[in-house]
């Protein structure tokens, strides 16, 4: 137990929350190692994108508590100190700063001193310059540095918004359905830019689509109804009856609409 | 955008920069001693101006306080002219309330130093403790809104209420020399203009850095998803409570300078009109625009010493359309109607953009 | 204890007042989030639309009628500003649906141009509108407390108005109607109700209830174009503290601040009162963020 602490970059602790009574979260257990690529599944109102609020402080759990590298707890912390610990958190609908450019957006979410008096003196390196524009590239947006960034399609304003992540370095990075509302050929792209990013840091998706899933040999924990159904592989998950019943048996469903949509 | 080369636009920008600051500097040679006061009193509306768009239009939180702030730095000035002016002796207005010596905290206004950083900081002190205890608790948008404008009428009524303290409705007037040369004379009126248009220069050149700074951008990701901006790592109420702070020390600067070249100040010019009239400098100006801004401010009480001297009932029907008219279908102010003009090729939707991120601040940042 | 009871009556007359006043803004702030600072210009409406019918009275209707004058008004008042509002819904309000803040600034446009336009048909000056005989004189509670008669009256025409709202909200079609499209405009749309209708028709309703509470406030004293900006900002004061989207908030909120300002006007001035008062609203919502009363729910960026 005390060998899989140390390595552990997070852990969240019988977290329960609470929205009026409704528990939508109950004793949720969640180990996160170090350089890990998890996926978090589950049926609509499983309690998965709560989870990931608890962990970069949107909401507050009623009880248990999140630990960061072992040592700094979490639990209590504003959005923006978490995030400044290195916890990187992309919602579901792309969220970036519509009436700012490209480069814009990127350089304020560059990793540097948040302070007030550093952003007044902060001045544009050339080392800095290149950074943004190697994540330009990275993310396909080079060609676009200059345009507004409420101007973008759904999937460019996605990858905006997963560079900016990425320059923010974080040691983890929180997604939730990174490809949701994409194109297949969008959806390829997101894939390969997720391989990337796992390189080098872990990192936790929310994701609804299964083939996307299966294209990453990784760990998978499933949620129900607020709590851990099943954590293991991707064949572990598939094969097991109670997540077949309560997950899979859905799936079929979410396939159907996804190829009608 | 980041290469400093000179496009024909920013020969333009810089020609036009050169113009109006010619015009500025050259203003006593060709404005008669009536005219040019008035000028100075709008170049000190302009300094106002600035900082509220700083606070609204880059940072997007309405301040319908603005009146305050600039309210306290004028006073803060008037009780220095009110002292020298009373040579020593008791101030008329205290004599007539039936008090018997100075209150303490008259004193220090002896000192004309003190009463220019008086002028300065608690206006900035009173803004950083209000949105110390808003912006923190995510106060925001129409509450925020509400609360300064509650902030004037409790500041109007005290400012009333304490007759024998501040000189009540009637305000301090009654000044009569600065260091001792006349606050009327020909020579004092031409160095104070000169005063202001350099004071505003440096306040626009203040607010341009400001913009232009990473400090600036943050304002504006703050603007665009507040939410958004502290899941990055920012605190958005620290930058609130900064650019609010700088905001109002701008408008008691501009306070300073009003009594300087208007002689008065009263609980009626810090009151709620005149804080939402400040608002409307910015509006048609154009937000978001510090040259609109400050053109907002100059244009409008231009326009308003014209019209409403001669025509006082209409001018207010006019005010009051004008409000509509431009929150309905100029958001951009005057400046967003001159580029749509001049730079039709722009993209349209590129502007609608734009102008629909700034006038819905508060629909925005409640996106996560 | 004569004093106690005299300032808690105080207290409570304040209070209805200012929860007249501050009912039409729930409707339009609360559940509209629009933010009308024109309100207090309808309440200068219903002042002289008590003004216009006793003039009417007095010069059409026999004296002994005269004191009848007054009922009539309420329902005048109410549906003149119930047009007006009608009219300023549907050539602006429906524009700046989504910017509270753009509607706060053209509303206060809108405030000027309806001021200016009292300053020209009735003159700047105040004018006195004569309390029916009825309601002179006061109930002897105490030897030396008297509760005068337009005082409950205003009192009772409040909770009237109140148990009315209730009844239309929360109990008939149109009431849940109107709150299907506050709390979910696209889904009420989908299920066919008409969500134009019903917004005009809920404006209407909050700048009529302003037009009671002008008509109200004619029994307190003489009015004039300027009449609404006194109690505009007490009014928002009183939906900010009580918190948005439930009547109980705004009832409560009245009640606060009603209350507690009359008992630091009496032991203060009433300038140092009103300085109180404010900070205490500030201090309060460092509690209560947003405000007495809220509505609650799982999107907790709404």
């Amino acid at each position: 137990m005390k060998q899989r602490q140390q390595s552990a970059i997070l852990q969240c602790e019988q977290v329960t929350v609470e929205f009026d009574g409704f528990k939508a979260v109950q004793g949720m257990n969640l180990h996160l190692e170090q350089g890990e690529l998890r996926f978090l599944i589950g049926p609509n109102g499983a309690g998965k994108t709560t989870i990931l609020d608890v962990i970069c402080g949107k909401v507050k759990p009623a009880s248990g508590k999140v630990v960061f590298k072992g040592e700094v707890d979490i639990t209590r912390k504003k959005e923006h100190q978490i995030a400044e610990l290195g916890i990187g958190r992309k919602f579901q609908t792309p969220s970036i700063f519509p009436t700012m450019t490209v480069f814009e957006n990127l350089e304020i979410a560059m990793s540097q001193n948040r302070g007030v008096f550093a952003a007044l003196r902060a001045k544009m390196t050339q080392a800095d310059r290149e950074r943004i524009i190697a994540q330009m590239v990275m993310i396909g947006l080079e060609r676009k540095a200059d345009w507004r960034a409420g101007l973008l399609s759904h999937g460019e304003k996605q990858w905006l918004e997963i560079g900016m992540m990425l320059l923010q370095e974080p040691e983890i990075l929180l997604l939730d359905e990174p490809v949701a509302g994409m194109t297949d050929k969008e959806t390829d792209k997101t894939g390969e830019l997720l391989h990337e990013i796992a390189k080098s840091r872990s990192v936790v998706v929310v994701e609804h689509d299964m083939e996307f899933v299966r294209n990453f040999a990784s760990k998978v924990t499933v949620m129900h109804e607020g709590k851990l159904l099943k954590e293991g592989s991707m064949e572990e998950v598939q094969g097991d009856d109670r997540v077949a019943e309560v997950y899979l048996g859905k799936r079929r469903d979410a396939d159907v609409s996804r190829s009608t949509a | 955008m980041q290469l400093r080369t000179l496009t024909p636009q920013r020969i333009y920008i810089l020609i036009g920069y050169a113009v109006a600051a010619t015009a500025l500097f050259c203003a006593p040679l060709y404005l008669n001693d009536f005219r040019l006061n008035l000028l100075a009193k709008f170049l000190a509306f302009a300094i106002v101006a600035l900082g509220l768009d700083l606070i609204w239009g880059y940072t997007g939180i309405l301040s319908l306080g603005h009146g305050v702030f600039f309210g306290l730095g004028a006073y803060a000035m008037a009780m220095y002219l009110k002292l020298e002016a009373s040579g020593g002796r008791l101030p008329d207005f205290m004599e007539w309330s039936g008090l018997a010596s100075l209150p303490l905290f008259w004193k220090p206004f002896e000192s004309f130093g003190f009463a220019v950083a008086a002028g300065l900081l608690i206006p900035a002190l009173l803004a950083l403790f209000l949105g110390y205890f808003t912006f923190r608790n995510r106060i925001k948008g129409v509450y925020f809104t509400i609360l300064t404008q509650a902030l004037v009428i409790i500041t109007t009524t005290l400012f009333i209420g304490q007759q024998a303290l501040t000189g009540g409705t009637n305000g301090l007037t009654g000044f009569s020399t600065l260091f001792g040369t006349p606050l009327a004379g020909e020579g004092m009126k031409h160095t104070l203009y000169y005063v202001t248009a350099v004071l505003l220069i440096a306040a626009f050149v203040l607010c341009r850095f400001i913009v232009k700074s990473r400090f600036g951008k943050v304002l504006r990701a703050v603007r665009d998803g507040e939410n958004r901006a502290r899941f990055i790592g920012y605190n958005p109420a620290v930058y609130q409570m900064v650019v609010f702070s700088i905001s109002g020390a701008l408008a008691g600067l501009a306070g300073m300078l009003f009594v300087l070249h208007v002689g008065i100040i009263s609980p009626s010019m810090m009151g709620i009109v005149p804080s939402i009239e400040m608002v409307l400098w910015v509006a048609i100006g154009g937000r978001g625009t510090l040259v609109g801004a400050a053109l907002g401010a100059i244009l409008m009480n231009a326009a308003k010493s014209v019209f409403s001297e001669n025509y006082p009932d209409a001018w207010l029907f006019f005010l009051g359309l004008l409000f509509v008219i431009v929150v309905v279908f100029l958001p951009k102010g005057l400046v967003g109607l001159f580029s749509r003009i001049t730079f039709r090729k722009r993209e349209e939707s590129e502007e609608h953009e734009a102008a629909a991120a700034i006038s819905h601040p508060a629909v925005r940042a409640g996106n996560g | 204890m004569e004093v106690l009871f005299l300032q808690l009556f105080n207290g409570i007359s304040v209070s209805s007042i200012l929860l007249l006043i501050a009912l039409g803004l729930a409707i339009t702030f609360g559940l509209m989030n629009v933010i009308n600072m024109a309100h207090g210009e309808l309440i200068m409406i219903g002042a002289y639309s008590t003004y216009v019918t006793q003039n009417i009275f007095m010069d059409l209707f026999p004296e002994s009628m005269f004191g009848w004058y007054f009922v009539l008004a309420i329902p005048v008042s109410f549906l003149i500003a119930f047009v007006i509002g009608l009219i300023l819904e549907f050539t602006l309000i429906r524009f700046l649906y989504g910017r509270p803040l753009d509607s706060l600034l053209a509303t206060w446009g809108v405030a000027l141009v309806l001021q200016q336009l009292a300053r020209t048909i009735f003159g700047a000056p105040n004018v006195g509108v004569t309390s029916p005989s009825w309601l002179n004189g006061g109930l002897t509670v105490l030897d030396g407390v008297v509760f005068p008669y337009k005082r409950l009256f205003i009192i009772a025409l409040v909770a009237v108005t109140l148990f009315i709202m209730y009844l239309y909200i929360y109990r008939s079609n149109a009431g849940r109607r109107m709150r299907a499209v506050m709390q979910n405009r696209d889904m009420a749309a989908c299920l066919g109700v008409s969500t134009r209708r019903v917004d005009a028709l809920t404006f209407a309703i909050g700048s009529g209830i302003a037009g009671i509470a002008g008509c109200a406030l004619t029994l307190l004293g003489p009015i004039g174009p300027s009449l609404g900006t006194y109690y505009i900002v007490d009014a928002f004061m009183v939906v900010v503290l009580g918190g948005v989207g439930k009547l109980i908030g705004t009832v409560f909120g009245a009640l606060g601040i009603g209350v507690t300002s009359t008992v630091f006007e009496f032991w203060t001035t009433a300038s140092l009162g009103k300085v109180l008062v404010f900070v205490c609203i500030v201090a309060f919502l460092q509690w209560r963020p947003r405000g007495l009363v809220a509505m609650r729910t799982r999107q907790l960026d709404s």
